[in-house]
């Protein structure tokens, strides 16, 4: 499939303040959970909670967006409505022009734990990504050269629970990848992998980004990563103006410069590293000295 | 609300089930069920060993007391006597058809009662209104005393097999649907969501998906049902039969012969235990598959 262009206008999404959550497992499980979830949530009179406020965002096909932000700022919820799992309060979301109704399968998405089905090997867990009706024959090669590319030709037969964190988060992407997506959803894809094998999937996800170029929406902590990878870089958090309890929205909007492959010690990366940071709240310690003359373009909201 | 509600209401009935008749069944069957490294332990020959020493032991007094005298024999007749009572009815060729139609009647009823426990369980525990319409009237059926249904079986159904393998289906379903509605009410939601992500439809989600995820729980479930369908066998032919082990019984106490009646009570025992086996080794199977 071709990369597809993501357009999120004025998202915004609450969820119930207090108690259990607003999908609950039955909803989810009767499949009408998204819109059904949304009423038990924020309709009959409960206060509400918001997370996600007026989102407006237009990646491009064939664009990386990296999506940084402090813990329970509302990232996976921002995923999960483009991957139509979640559906927005207010606003839209339109993927290659058309609005987003329910789960997308144009859409991939890798979630933030593996969640492999424990019963399955990785072999087979992987194959569930692959597109409905896809011919067996031509399954398993796809497979095959799934295993290969993240690297778990040995573990094909082995169950989750006999892999490691990092081949798991390995085996989760690639169910996501066995799609063939239009857009890839990405949470966090490279959190539980040590810093080495960190790098090599990182050049990896570039190589299957040009192989077959897809929308990427990535979820990451690691600013570094969210600088080598992305065209642009999302922040998301909390408006230091508005009241407490009002919802994340896009802070800035950095766009990072050059083309991929980066290299990695860039110095304008380590300038954008620096404002990135301090976006988080993190105050960098290397910062460079704040001068007018900053090459580096920045949108800010 | 509704929700938390619903989900008390059947952690209520699991427990009312686990309360019932074969409580001590319903625990161990989930507690194997939790622990698939103790369930999937292949039985060795010392764990053969070291469960017949308390059979020979009660065997071994048995006898004593029997010898001693203590308890007359038309009380508590010699194992050996039963024994021979046993071969006795055997070499007159009463013994095989009554087994034989007994448990023909068991497995039928068993596998009916499984089947719509699975079928019913799995459509109420996965949709809300089909739960929020059938599961109190499911509930308030199951409330009855399954014994009462007798005799509007009979009426219905005579005296034949059918309203014996309907009675034993009554008493199969009830365990299998309560564990199946109440676990699919508990599988892990994130790996629906991921069924769900990928396209899976209802139909596909609940047999790729949700069935998977509950195996255990169902497979304790299939054995408290089979339990319950001997109990509701001997129920039923005690109560109206012209064959079987429940006949046997029943004939023998009319007939006075005590030793019967320990030989057809043995032999209940034996062929209970012997089913159980049968279904722990699919239980190890489905385990290993599945976990
Ligand atoms: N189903 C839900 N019901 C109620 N609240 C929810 C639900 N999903 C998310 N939230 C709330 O939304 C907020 C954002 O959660 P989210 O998972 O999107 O954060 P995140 O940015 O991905 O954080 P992290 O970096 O730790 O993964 C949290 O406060 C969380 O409690
Ligand atoms: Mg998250």
């Amino acid at each position: 499939m071709p990369a597809l262009s993501v357009t999120l206008a004025g998202v915004s999404r609450s969820f119930a303040a207090s108690g259990r959550g607003g999908a609950s497992g039955r909803l989810a499980a009767s499949g009408r959970g998204a819109a059904s979830g949304r009423d038990a949530a924020s309709g009959r009179g409960g206060a509400t909670r918001r997370v996600l406020t007026n989102i407006d965002l237009d990646i491009r096909a064939g664009e990386i967006v990296a999506l940084i932000g402090a813990s329970g700022s509302g990232k996976s919820t921002l995923l999960r409505q483009v991957s139509g799992l979640d559906t927005p309060d207010v606003g839209s979301i339109q993927i290659d022009g058309t609005p987003l109704v329910g789960i997308d399968q144009r859409c991939a998405i890798a979630f933030q734990e593996p969640r492999l089905l424990p019963w399955r090997t990785i072999e087979s867990n992987i194959a569930l990504g692959l597109p409905r009706g896809t011919p067996k024959a031509d399954g398993a090669v796809r497979v095959g050269e799934l295993l290969h590319l993240v690297e778990l030709e040995g573990a094909r037969e082995l169950k989750p629970s006999q892999v490691s964190g990092g081949m798991a988060q390995r085996a989760s992407l690639a169910r996501a990848l066995a799609r063939g997506p239009g857009v890839l959803v990405l949470d966090e894809p490279f959190g539980a992998l040590d810093a080495l094998t960190r790098l090599t999937m990182q050049d990896l996800l570039l190589e299957v980004h040009s192989a077959e170029p897809a929308t990427i929406l990535l979820v990451t902590h690691d600013v570094d990563e969210a600088l080598y990878l992305s065209d642009r870089v999302v922040l998301l958090g909390d408006d230091p103006e508005a009241p407490q309890g009002s919802g994340s929205g896009i802070r800035r909007i950095l766009s990072v410069p050059g083309s991929r492959p980066r290299d990695r010690a860039d110095a304008t990366l380590a300038l954008l590293r620096a404002e990135l940071l301090d976006g988080l709240g993190v105050s960098s310690h290397h910062r460079p000295a704040p001068s007018p003359s900053t090459t580096v373009r920045l949108d800010s909201f | 609300m509704a929700d938390a509600e619903q989900d008390a209401v059947g952690r209520a009935i699991l427990v009312n089930a686990a309360a019932s008749s074969t409580g001590s069944e319903y625990l161990t069957g989930a507690s194997s069920g939790a622990l698939p490294a103790r369930a999937t332990r292949r039985p060795r020959a010392s764990t053969v060993l070291l469960g017949a020493i308390l059979p020979i032991a009660l065997l071994a007094v048995w006898q004593l007391i029997s010898e001693s005298g203590v308890i007359p024999s038309y009380r508590l007749p010699a194992p050996l006597t039963v024994w021979q009572a046993a071969i006795d009815l055997a070499q007159r060729g009463l013994l095989f058809p009554d087994i034989a139609i007994s448990t023909q009647r068991v497995l039928l009823g068993f596998v009916f009662g499984s089947i719509l426990g699975l079928v019913v369980g799995s459509i109420i525990g996965l949709s809300r209104w089909a739960s929020l319409l059938a599961a109190p009237t499911v509930g308030a059926f199951r409330a009855v005393p399954s014994l009462a249904w007798v005799p509007l079986l009979i009426l219905y159904l005579g005296i034949h097999e059918d309203s014996k393998v309907v009675l034993i289906t009554i008493g199969a379903f009830f365990p299998v649907y309560t564990t199946v509605s109440g676990a699919l009410s508990h599988v892990d939601r994130h790996l629906v969501e991921v069924g769900r992500a990928y396209g899976l439809g209802r139909l596909s989600l609940l047999a790729r998906v949700q069935l998977p995820a509950i195996i255990p729980t169902v497979v304790s479930g299939l054995r408290l049902a089979l339990a319950q369908s001997w109990l509701f066998l001997v129920a039923a032919e005690l109560i109206v039969s012209s064959l079987g082990l429940g006949y046997l019984l029943k004939e023998s106490q009319d007939n006075g012969r005590i030793d019967r009646l320990f030989a057809a009570i043995i032999l209940l025992g034996l062929l209970g235990k012997l089913t159980d086996t049968l279904i722990g080794f699919g239980e190890r199977y489905l385990l290993r598959r599945w976990t």
